[in-house]
């Protein structure tokens, strides 16, 4: 789906957003309908992308990961090589760019872990923009060093103290901070999520990833036979996916499973969710029987969160991609197996994309190929680790 | 013809415009709930609006989102809510509106949730984040059985706001200032630019009403010499309710609805 009309993916996506927005939307979209195809921002894009955010990435190949697992070739799509350590880094130099065409002065974001406000920091200041962060209180104490790079990059970070207090809750705090300000403020949204144009601008501006694996994969002359990356909100993956999906390739989704699927402790939308609004966008959503939003859980920050981006529900419903999950135990044997083999240390949110590829590779033949995107660097979840590993050896 | 429109129709005839509440449904209990409206009724609003909480209110400031956190705390439930509107059609036929977000509708079904609270003396709906592209099946649920408000701002376009007009019945809802609700500020030029605005546009076809930052007797009053055919005033009503004893409660309200009321009347 090229261009989806109305910003609709099939009955996903639209704009359920309150009257005040609708005018900062649709300038939204005219102008980054005028601009997705201008010589001049696409070349000024891809300049950044290049120089400063250090693209294209590695395809890694896994030899030692692969050849312990003793089946299918696993490949790693390296963007937690970019600048700032994810892939974030990619939507936020397009949308700062964006924002700056628009001479909009004032840049807000929310974050989850704080690769988004961290990405966004950097981008803004290497335009020489500001932007002020909204972070769930609970992630500012999880992720309490991405805190601290913010402020250093000279962005203000604002703790978000309602509801879960985590990275729905920070959406909500910048949605109402944008009705605020709608005048003179441009909302830089983190994820593949949020009213229509955004889950198919993040997906632009996140399809190098695809692209790149595609040529990639082209040149060493392998045929791709899987393709794996995790999903929360979803714009890895949905980066990685879509420049794939016209291929015969098995695409996979991998969604944080937390305690497990049974519990009521996991962040698997897709897999444990209905169909529901919020943010924005229809969705699948995780909630109780009254369509209250439930809390979620998940041992990553970056994917605790109970929505997931319209064009995956699309996605999921007609069949063409599948989506799993893997729970906080799985996550943390895989974050430890590529860490050993490789000298690779993923995000957790990654390291779900890892466990999947770990169980694929098992029962594939040596001669297939399986591409995992490695959205992102686990130096912000060493602590993390270390805390669930020492809890583990006193149970 | 439904209650709201009449209501409208009524005041029009007595050279009165609209008073209309908002309060959160069961906040801070079910029991203040019912004082509150015995004190909005004798102290003569015209219409109230019932909210409903949801878990993720982005339209809503402080005040609204702490009662609809407090509300679902305390258990607040559809088929209890539904209850609570039995026991209050009861005692009164003021016309009420229930508030709420989309996805509380979409969850049940918008025809299954709007004809069951039709049949417990739901009037009609607000929901603030219903965009009039994404409400067809809203819409045509609701045509018949009750009226759906869709809400305008001063950013609105002339063209949109003809377009909310036309799907619009009860009224259509103003919103004053770019914010969330309960933000106080002085009475912004470009709100009473738009007032007149709409009004020219609308030719009077629907009663416009204004809300959002709506808090005492002389925002009212201002509002209502600017043309607004009704004022809603929501978290001014929460405030007085968080910190007044439930025994009070009833008599406070009473008296604060008095002095809003008063300043509707058409001079």
């Amino acid at each position: 789906m090229k261009y989806p009309k109305n910003g609709k993916f099939g009955e996903f996506g639209g704009k359920y957003i309150p009257e005040t927005l609708v005018p900062a939307i649709e300038e939204l979209e005219e102008n980054y309908l005028k601009f997705k195809n201008n010589k001049e921002f696409k070349k000024e894009f891809n300049y950044y992308l290049k120089v400063y955010a250090g693209r294209p990435t590695p395809l890694y190949y896994a030899k030692n990961l692969s050849e312990k697992i003793g089946g299918g070739k696993i490949f790693l799509k390296r963007e937690d090589l970019l600048h700032g350590g994810a892939h974030k880094i990619n939507n936020t130099i397009g949308q700062a760019l964006l924002a700056k065409k628009m001479k909009k002065k004032r840049i807000i974001a929310e974050t989850g872990a704080g690769q988004h406000g961290v990405a966004t920091a950097m981008a803004c200041a290497a335009l020489g923009m500001k932007a002020e962060v909204y972070m769930g209180y609970k992630d500012t104490v999880r992720q309490k060093l991405n805190v601290y790079r913010m402020n250093m990059l000279g962005s203000k970070v604002h703790p978000v103290m309602s509801g879960s207090k985590t990275l729905k809750d920070a959406i909500n705090e910048a949605i109402r901070d944008w009705i605020t300000n709608v005048e003179n403020t441009y909302y830089l949204l983190g994820s593949a999520v949020g009213p229509h144009p955004y889950p198919v601008m993040v997906r632009d501006f996140q399809s190098v990833i695809g692209k790149e694996i595609k040529s990639q994969m082209k040149k060493m002359n392998k045929k791709l036979d899987t393709v794996i990356a995790c999903v929360g909100g979803g714009s890895n993956a949905i980066g990685t996916f879509y420049p794939l999906v016209d291929t015969d390739a098995e695409i996979i989704g991998v969604e944080a499973g937390g305690h497990g699927l049974k519990t009521k402790k996991h962040s698997a939308t897709l897999s444990g969710g209905s169909k529901g609004i919020l943010h924005g966008m229809m969705t699948y959503l995780l909630q109780d029987d009254e369509g209250q939003i439930t809390e979620t859980h998940s041992i990553s920050a970056g994917l605790d969160y109970p929505g997931v981006g319209p064009e995956h529900a699309f996605f999921k419903d007609i069949n063409r991609i599948k989506y799993h999950s893997a729970t906080d135990k799985e996550v943390i044997d895989a974050f430890l197996m590529l860490t050993q083999t490789e000298g690779i240390i993923p995000a957790l949110e990654s390291a779900h994309a890892i466990s999947e590829a770990i169980k694929i590779a098992r029962k594939s033949k040596t001669s297939e190929s399986i591409v995992v995107t490695l959205s992102g660097r686990g130096d912000k979840d060493v602590e993390e680790v270390q805390n669930y590993l020492s809890r583990n050896v006193k149970n | 013809m439904s209650r709201i429109k009449e209501k409208f129709i009524e005041l029009k005839a007595s050279n009165q415009r609209a008073l209309i509440s908002y309060i959160m449904a069961g906040f801070p209990n079910e029991k203040s709930t019912l004082s509150v409206i015995r004190g909005l009724v004798k102290g003569g609003v015209d219409i109230i609006e019932l909210g409903f909480p949801f878990s993720d209110p982005l339209a809503d400031g402080p005040t609204i989102q702490n009662a609809s956190t407090i509300s679902l705390e305390k258990g607040t439930k559809i088929s209890r809510f539904f209850n609570l509107v039995k026991q209050i059609r009861k005692e009164t036929d003021t016309p009420l509106i229930l508030m709420t977000y989309s996805n509380i509708l979409y969850h049940k079904g918008f025809s299954k949730f709007i004809q069951d609270a039709k049949k417990v003396g739901i009037d009609g709906f607000i929901l603030p984040d219903m965009s009039v592209e994404e409400s067809k099946e809203y819409i045509h649920s609701a045509k018949n059985f009750a009226d759906t408000i869709f809400l305008v701002s001063p950013n609105t376009s002339n063209k949109r706001i003809n377009k909310i007009s036309n799907v619009s019945t009860g009224f259509l809802y103003l919103v004053a200032v770019f914010g969330t609700t309960g933000v106080k500020s002085e009475i912004k030029s470009y709100t009473i630019d738009a007032i007149k605005n709409i009004k020219k546009i609308n030719k009077n076809k629907i009663p416009l009403c204004v809300g959002f930052g709506v808090s005492t007797p002389d925002d009212v009053k201002r509002y209502v010499k600017a043309g607004a055919d009704g004022v809603i005033v929501g978290s001014a009503f929460l405030k007085i309710i968080e910190k007044t004893p439930q025994d009070q409660l009833q008599t406070k309200i009473e008296k604060f609805t008095k002095s809003l009321k008063k300043e509707t009347l058409r001079k």
